[in-house]
């Protein structure tokens, strides 16, 4: 078995792997137009690393307690009595063998789905373009290749963050997923219509990120300086540690016995007061409650940027400008996640933190609502799904706020298969839709309209009869999502949820609201898009997608029908496998009132979309029927104007500080005024001075002088130099009696 | 006035004569003459002043044979006449107020109390000390004292007559350079220029 | 005539010699300064070297010391020397100049 946990430096050198073939040898694999080499390669890669990951899951059967692989010394830095020891290990235990299941396999079928999604999509770019033979054969196998190297790159990254046994070296996997992000959104940044669009969306992706990132690297600091480690099991081990000892005593605590035996005592247990004086170098020195306070809401901080949360959240729905795939593998069902992973990894410093958890819990079920209500007002198939990936996020997020760490990655798992399912449905049925406006414009059925968007649900309508397969698994997605049983969102839904109603009321009602807008939303767009009748010629002439395409959907269908029986009430299979790497995990039984009334709230919230979108479907050109209740409307379909708020709020004044410093104090004032009033003119002063009268007039006119002193001197001493032997001779005589001379007074006188 | 006064000042009269016998005259012959007259009143000063070897020398290398020498270069060239007009305006004039005021100071030095009053002036010699001064600068004292104080000085002497010897035979002889321009001049002549030198090789 | 003179000079002090050979010194100054003839001019310092050998027998006189005559014997042969190679080079001058008049050497002019 213990040989077997050897392999899992395999499961990033496979992704890495194919990064360095698809930089290196992308283009080779590609001979001719329709060629899926990269492709291929870089899905045959991508499962080799699921199969890593299902390989440990089995090694873990005989060791659930986990273990860590040392590979190599990362970093380690000796100062004073502090020691900074980051080895670069591999941490394997159940919640990480867990997210590496769920990134490796969905990862898996998304690259395969990928294959043929981008071949379309590439080819969608040379049609805009207007590229032909050999450019658009050369653009093609560039960006394809490109776009799978990317992909490998973020598996790759995904896979370090979650198998971090550190968290800086989490830190790393954080930060290069957040690169693939901002790489992949911005994937058709030269796109000729959208192409500023997509880049600046990818700026806004990495910007806001970076707001998260700042946080989760002042957590790290924070951790370093409390416990003196960053790996997790000693920085754990520590903390508890510290709930009795002074911090001197503790930080040579090594992970171990110390977790476990504390594992039963704090169990469930209100946190009291840590009065541990905690020295923070030269900060000063706090009582461990307040700094792991502090460590937790930095942490909840970084959660907020990485899985989208208020007031972070403003990146994700402009992420969609990335290519499906992207969507739905980045957005949707793994980098998202890494905040509940982060945070479900240190849920010993929250169960050491109240204040926090609830904290996040309150973020997380804000969050929730927020996106919730703002999905239901949105046309675009993308940003529907991007809302509700929010959504999601938020009730996960308030899972793990809560200590349902259970219900948060179990909501993660299943959310990764339906809603990977349907970003990739929806691919499928933006392909089927440029497919039909490319078959509608070439045969001159008109409405060949310029603003055709082939994303906007208003131009569908229709397409089950199209796209039978999509339809069905979209449905299936769908009703996932909503949380009708007994599909897989159902039973980790009203986990969060029964977890909620045990701890924090306010975080039920509002998770429960944004349960019934979650299956509003999804009905309205299930309804929107597929029933009716067509109402663009695009739609009319949709066409199925490939089975490269529609294989995926299939297996993530499947997928999301049985992903409940992860962790089945009554069985809790997940959370006995989860109890051995989170300590503080806890799980309530089934409650059948709180199961009926999410049940209840999404069939009625189905219905009612049924009422306002299938009943009498909506035609060509007639105004959403939400529209009537006005501005309550648009103000949804304007995100609560949160875009509004943060231009106003945050970039106005930040661009009016930037124009400020830039023009006022960079340019006017130091530019204008110090460099060139100040600094330049003095220069110049100086310079005239020292150059005309002093330079030119004094050092040259005496230098010159002296010249010229010596060559008029000498034109009149030259005029000694005569050439008679008799005029020396005379100088000669003269000179003896000059010299008699001055004897004769010398000595006689 | 004692008889040795009255010849001192007679030949001392002839002496400076014919030294400005010599500047004055034109004709650079006479001017030798002059110069010739001079030494001999010079060596006749030697004997009086007890160096009889040193007057014989005098009349026979400087009377002798320096000034058959200049004779004979001044004959051999020609150059007997050159005027005496000056035409460096100042040089004449100047020269005689530098000269003058250079016997001046120095007549002033040799007779300033400091250092008159140290020069041994020799009372009247008696007859007795005349006697025991006999040797005193005879040809065989000189060549003691020439042969044992002074040999080297005197072997540096040779040499440096010896190198003024070669140095006066390679200053007037210009055969060596005609003739090379001679063999030059054939060299250029014939039929093939690199016959010559290796011909003659 | 021999012994006349030495007696006679028994009676002359030194300062009379050395007077005499200042006014022969001056005058060959003189004839350098004045003299354009080469010839001349060599002459002229003949005779100011005369000058000195005659001051320099004088004082050994009077010193009673024969190193001055010795230093004549000297001065005479490097005069002698001296004219050897002057006169060499007034001949040597005279093929290439035609002249010896010193005036007509000038061309080290500044």
């Amino acid at each position: 078995m213990d040989s077997l946990f050897a392999l899992i430096p395999l499961i990033i050198v496979f992704p890495f792997s194919g990064v360095v073939i698809g930089v290196f040898f992308g283009r080779r694999l590609m001979p001719h137009k329709d060629s899926i080499g990269p492709g291929l390669v870089a899905s045959i890669l991508a499962g080799a690393s699921f199969v890593i990951a299902v390989l440990m899951f089995i090694a873990l059967q005989g060791h659930p307690e986990g273990v860590e692989v040392p590979l190599a010394t990362w970093m380690n830095i000796t100062a004073g009595d502090r020691v900074l020891d980051i080895p670069w290990t591999f941490k394997i235990d159940t919640l990480s063998s867990v997210m590496m299941l769920v990134v490796a396999g969905v990862g898996t079928l998304i690259h395969i789905y990928a294959i043929g999604y981008m071949q379309g999509d590439i080819d969608e770019q040379i049609a805009k373009r207007g590229f032909e033979g050999d450019e658009a054969f050369d653009f093609k196998r560039r960006r394809y290749s490109k776009f799978f190297t990317f992909f490998n790159l973020f598996l790759g990254s995904m896979l370090v963050l979650v198998t971090a046994n550190n968290y800086l070296m989490m830190f790393v996997g954080w930060e290069l997923v957040g690169l693939c992000s901002y790489l992949l959104i911005g994937f058709w940044f030269d796109d000729p219509v959208k192409g500023v669009y997509n880049s600046e969306s990818g700026k806004k992706a990495f910007i806001v990120n970076r707001i998260g990132d700042f946080g989760m690297l002042i957590a790290i600091m924070l951790i370093f300086w409390t416990f003196g480690t960053v790996q997790f099991d000693d920085v754990f081990a520590r903390a508890e540690c510290m709930q009795a000892e002074s911090q001197e005593a503790c930080l040579t605590v090594s992970a171990g016995e110390a977790v476990h035996e504390e594992a039963e005592g704090e169990h469930g247990e209100a946190a009291r007061p840590y009065l541990t004086p905690v020295a923070l170098g030269k900060i000063g020195t706090v009582t461990l409650g307040v700094v792991v306070t502090i460590i937790t809401l930095c942490l909840l901080l970084g959660a907020t940027g990485k899985s989208a949360q208020i007031p972070l959240f403003v990146w994700l729905p402009d992420a969609m400008a990335g290519p499906t795939p992207v969507s739905a593998l980045i957005h949707a069902a793994t980098m998202v996640t890494a905040g509940i992973y982060m945070i479900t990894r240190s849920n010993v410093l929250y169960a050491m933190a109240p204040i926090s958890g609830t904290a996040v819990a309150i973020v997380g079920a804000a969050t929730a609502l927020v996106a919730g209500t703002i999905a239901v007002a949105q046309f675009d198939i993308k940003r529907v799904l991007a809302y509700s990936t929010i959504s999601q996020l938020g009730f996960m997020i308030a899972a793990v706020g809560l200590g349902g760490y259970v219900a948060g990655i179990f909501h993660l798992a299943t959310h990764a298969f339906f809603k990977a399912l349907l970003f990739l449905s929806a691919g499928s049925v933006i392909h089927g839709m440029e497919h039909g406006h490319h078959h509608a414009a070439h045969h001159g059925h008109g409405g060949d309209d310029p603003d055709f968007d082939p994303q906007d649900m208003r131009y569908m309508g229709g397409l089950k009869d199209k796209m039978p397969i999509t339809t069905w698994v979209y449905i299936i997605g769908s009703l996932a999502l909503a949380g009708i049983p007994p599909l897989a969102g159902f039973w980790s839904k009203d986990e969060i949820l029964l977890d909620a109603s045990l701890n924090n009321q306010l975080v039920y009602v509002l998770l429960s609201i944004s349960a019934f807008f979650t299956a509003f939303y999804m009905g309205r767009q299930v309804f929107m898009v597929f029933f009716g009748r067509a109402r663009t010629e695009a739609a009319d002439h949709a066409v199925e997608s490939k089975p490269m395409m529609t294989t995926p959907l299939i297996i993530l269908a499947a997928l999301s029908v049985l992903g409940g029986l992860l962790n089945l009430p009554g069985l809790h299979s997940l959370a006995h496998w989860l109890e051995h790497s989170v300590a503080h995990a806890h799980t309530a039984e089934f409650n059948i009132s709180i199961a009926a009334i999410s049940t209840l709230l999404g069939l009625i919230a189905i219905g009612l979309s049924w009422l306002l979108y299938g009943r009498k479907p909506v035609e060509a050109g007639q105004a959403d029927p939400l529209r009537s209740t006005g501005p309550v409307f648009t103000f949804l379909n304007r995100k609560w104007y949160w875009d509004e708020l943060y231009d106003t709020v945050f970039i106005k004044p930040y661009v009016w500080l930037g124009e400020f410093l830039a023009v006022t104090i960079d340019w006017k004032f130091w530019h204008d005024f110090v460099h060139d009033r100040i600094i330049g003119d003095a220069f110049r002063g100086w310079g005239a001075i020292l150059s005309q009268p002093i330079d030119q007039g004094v050092v040259d006119g005496a230098v010159n002088g002296i010249a010229q002193l010596v060559d008029g001197s000498s034109q009149e001493l030259r005029k000694t130099q005569t050439g008679y032997v008799r005029n020396y001779a005379l100088a000669v005589a003269l000179g003896v009696v000059l010299v008699l001379g001055f004897l004769a007074f010398r000595f006689l006188m | 006035m004692t008889p040795g006064t009255v010849l001192f000042l007679i030949l001392a009269l002839i002496a400076v004569a014919s030294a400005i016998g010599m500047l004055t005259s034109a004709n650079a012959v006479h001017a030798a003459l002059f110069l010739v007259i001079n030494f001999f009143c010079i060596a006749l000063f030697y004997l009086g002043l007890h160096a009889p070897f040193l007057a014989m020398v005098q009349i026979t290398v400087y009377a002798g044979a320096i000034m058959v020498l200049f004779l004979f270069v001044i004959m051999l060239l020609g150059a007997e006449r050159i005027s005496l007009g000056s035409t460096l305006r100042w040089q004449g004039p100047l020269a005689i107020v530098l000269v003058v005021l250079l016997l001046g100071v120095t007549i002033f030095i040799l007779f300033s109390p400091q250092i008159g009053s140290q020069m041994p002036v020799p009372e009247v010699w008696t007859a007795a000390q005349a006697a025991g001064d006999a040797e005193f600068g005879s040809p065989a004292s000189v060549g003691l004292v020439l042969f044992e104080r002074y040999l080297l000085p005197f072997q540096m002497v040779g040499i440096l007559l010896l190198v003024a010897m070669i140095g006066a035979v390679v200053l007037t002889r210009d055969e060596l350079k005609t003739g090379r321009k001679r063999r030059e001049a054939q060299t250029a002549v014939s039929p093939d220029g690199q016959t010559g030198e290796v011909g003659e090789a | 005539m021999f012994t006349e003179l030495q007696e006679a000079n028994f009676l002359v002090p030194t300062s009379y010699y050395v007077i005499l050979s200042a006014v022969l010194f001056t005058i060959g100054v003189a004839g350098v300064l004045i003299r354009r003839n080469a010839i001349l001019i060599f002459m002229s310092i003949e005779l100011m070297l005369n000058a000195a050998n005659l001051a320099f027998v004088a004082f050994a006189r009077a010193f009673q010391d024969l190193s001055g005559q010795v230093f004549v014997f000297f001065v005479m042969t490097v005069a002698a020397s001296e004219v050897a190679v002057g006169l060499a080079l007034i001949v040597a001058i005279f093929r290439s100049r035609k002249s010896i008049d010193i005036d007509e050497l000038h061309s080290m002019e500044g």
